[in-house]
């Protein structure tokens, strides 16, 4: 390699408006790039053609000239019937695919009836307890034509269990049915804490539930390995990367170890990332993802097929970048996030609402949110051609960038033994509470300004509506869950129950005791504590 | 306040939202700003948090709620301290909580109320001039 010259591309020229130039990972941008800096650049072993090893350039080969992203708003609040209204609302308006946020009592497996869901039934996304809740979310909405995500992480195999069922009660076979489950309990314990049981059996859980998809649910997506929620939590893009894909090999590797073989399994992950400002740094940060899990899958763990190396993912924009000071501006970040995960190859995309510091959206934020992706999609021009930032000596340099840095991370998580040993030495924990203290102090000192908050600001009053959740849905979601439970074969139930508690105790895979489980309409919460007998229940330390 | 002690405060996350970003940050710039911190962490009942300010005897509790349950359990919390003659320790709410339930919340003894976008001096401002002992 020859010698850079510096001078003329790092050093800051006077007057420049800052000493140093760093993207949100802490990343010094240069002020000019030149072809130097990728001059060891293989477009072959590095690149790629589109929809080829090592898919730097995209999943697939035409892109968005065949088939655009899917639109895929992540909606769910107050009831089943509140939330199956919103569904129809966004597909009436052009959405193509479903996304259910579920109540904070569901996430835990935690039934209505019990006092921790006090407050919490239906404020932050719908709350369903037995398959008479699933019955009625997707009521009219036929499920072998439409995909559906559920962000769903403990419970998760209980999910997926009450959609087969909910779909088989439709008249559909569970070998139609497309959609993912997140399932990724790994970045619970890393940032956003919806855990339930410890680590290892959990990981059976999930074993067990791309075991079962494996034959029977051929076209699910079987985790949604997410960078999301540790970016939201305070980590850099880089961490977000590094962390997500570290995730996505751990999986890969409980999976072999129980014997199934990464060509039939791997296909089926699925990834979700964030999109946050820098939009150049997103796009980067996407492109390595796929280089990254191309690289892993065919060189360490021996994947043969393309599609095992075929990294396809979701993205959501930054909901951790919305202000609720002038929150119209929130549009506007939007905008550019969205973009960014197009210019990324994003498989899927959620816009946030503008008023989602504030609440919940509204129909009307809902809508301008979908509106943003079309209008992306239809009127920009971007989806026109594939990767086209592809040969920018900025972004395959800071692609390279991310990659290393990616890869250094991955060195050190080693030396820990692997994910889940660094989970309980608080390395991901401790390094998420630096990086959020770290740019919250840079916001405050303004070296970075956020337009409405810290720089250009107003104080005037917010008079933004706001979506408010009934206090009356808690209630009636408790007597529902009540009358289900008078009316339902109880007998049969406890033998189901007990049957599944005995599976738990051994080594069998779950799902089919669960699958019996929730057609006796079992609670959620019931099959967790259940489980929760045998696992156990894990517990963090509160580091700051 | 009397002089030469540090001010003691306990931050927690009431109910089961575990969104801790705000919580963690805010827990830091306490301690950086001279103050004793104490993080429970989060999915904390109204009487795990009652018993942890009988236990380390606070001069602030500070709770971070993002999920929309405070008007739920806020008012259950300060009635469980009142309920243990605990009347002279400042409890504050922040995060997200609409403008229309801060009367609410005022009437049952909570202040604070910082939101989205509040800059960390302002709440160590607060905490220092809103001690009640």
């Amino acid at each position: 390699m020859t010698e850079i010259d510096e001078s003329k591309t790092l050093k800051p020229t006077k007057g420049e408006r800052k000493e140093k130039f760093r993207n949100l990972s802490n990343i010094e941008i240069k002020k000019l790039y030149m072809p130097d800096h990728i001059q060891d650049l293989n477009y072959v072993m590095d690149l790629g053609e589109p929809g080829q090893y090592p898919f730097t350039r995209g999943a697939y080969k035409n892109m968005y000239r065949g088939r655009l992203w899917t639109m895929r708003q992540f909606a769910g609040f107050g009831n089943a019937e509140q939330t199956n209204q919103r569904y129809k609302f966004l597909l009436e308006h052009g959405q193509t695919g479903l996304s259910v946020a579920f109540s904070l009592h569901t996430i835990y497996g935690i039934e209505a009836v019990d006092e921790k869901a006090l407050g919490e039934i239906g404020k932050e996304g719908v709350s369903i307890d037995t398959l008479k809740d699933m019955e009625i979310l997707f009521a009219g909405i036929d499920l072998s034509k439409i995909s559906t995500s559920m962000t769903i992480n403990g419970p998760a195999s209980i999910l997926l269990a009450l959609y087969i069922v909910t779909a088989e009660n439709q008249g559909h076979t569970p070998d139609q049915l497309r959609g993912t489950i997140q399932n990724d309990i790994l970045k619970e314990y890393i940032a956003q804490k919806s855990w339930i049981f410890p680590p290892e059996p959990s990981m059976r859980l999930i074993v067990d539930t791309i075991e079962y998809c494996t034959k029977n649910v051929p076209q699910w997506y079987t985790i949604s390995i997410s960078g999301y929620h540790i970016r939201e939590a305070g980590s850099t893009a880089v961490q977000e990367l590094a962390f997500t894909l570290a995730d996505g090999f751990a999986y890969v590797e409980a999976a072999m170890e129980r014997g199934l073989d990464v060509d039939d399994f791997a296909p089926r992950l699925s990834f979700f990332f964030n999109s946050h400002n820098n939009l150049f740094e997103e796009v980067a940060k996407y492109r390595a993802a796929r280089r990254i899990w191309a690289r892993h899958m065919k060189n360490k763990y021996g994947a043969k097929k393309a599609e095992s190396m075929r990294l396809r993912f979701h993205t959501q924009t930054a909901g951790v970048s919305l202000t609720a000071q002038e929150p119209e501006n929130n549009i506007v970040r939007v905008t550019l996030q969205g973009l960014a995960a197009v210019l990324g190859g994003t498989q899927s995309l959620h816009t946030n609402s503008f008023d989602e510091a504030l609440c919940l959206p509204t129909e009307k934020a809902a809508k301008i949110a979908l509106r943003t992706q079309q209008i992306i999609a239809h009127e920009s021009g971007v989806a026109d051609t594939v990767d086209p930032l592809a040969g920018s000596y900025y972004v395959e340099w800071l692609t390279n960038k991310m990659e290393e840095e990616a890869e250094a991370y991955f060195q050190r998580i080693e030396e820990f033994g692997g994910v889940i040993p660094a989970i309980k030495a608080n390395f991901f924990q401790k390094e998420i509470a630096n990086a959020s203290y770290k740019y919250q102090k840079e916001v405050e000192n303004k070296e970075r300004i956020i337009v409405g908050v810290n720089d250009f600001s107003q104080k005037e009053p917010c008079s933004t509506p706001l979506l408010k959740i009934d206090e009356e849905i808690g209630k009636q979601q408790v007597e529902s869950l009540q009358k289900i439970k008078q009316e339902r074969n109880n007998e049969m139930l406890k033998e189901k129950l007990e049957k599944l508690k005995k599976a738990a105790e051994g080594t069998e895979n779950l799902m089919s005791y669960i699958i019996d489980a929730v057609r006796e309409y079992a609670s959620i919460g019931e099959i967790i504590n259940t489980l929760k007998d045998v696992f156990g229940t894990y517990h963090e330390d509160s580091i700051y | 306040m009397p002089e030469g002690r540090k001010i003691k405060v306990v931050v927690c996350k009431p109910g089961l939202d575990g969104h801790d970003r705000g919580a963690k940050v805010l827990a830091r710039a306490l301690r950086d700003a001279g103050m004793e911190v104490i993080y429970t962490g989060i999915h904390n009942t109204p009487e795990d948090i009652v018993n942890t300010v009988i236990q380390e005897d606070p001069d602030v509790v500070m709770l971070s709620m993002l999920s929309g349950a405070h008007n739920a359990l806020c008012p259950v919390i300060m009635e469980k301290l009142k309920e243990n003659g605990i009347d002279d320790v400042l409890v504050a709410v922040g995060g997200i909580i609409p403008n229309e339930d801060k009367p609410f919340l005022e009437k049952h003894g909570l202040k604070g109320f910082h939101g989205p976008g509040t800059e960390l001096k302002t709440i160590v401002e607060f905490v220092k001039n809103n001690l009640k002992r």
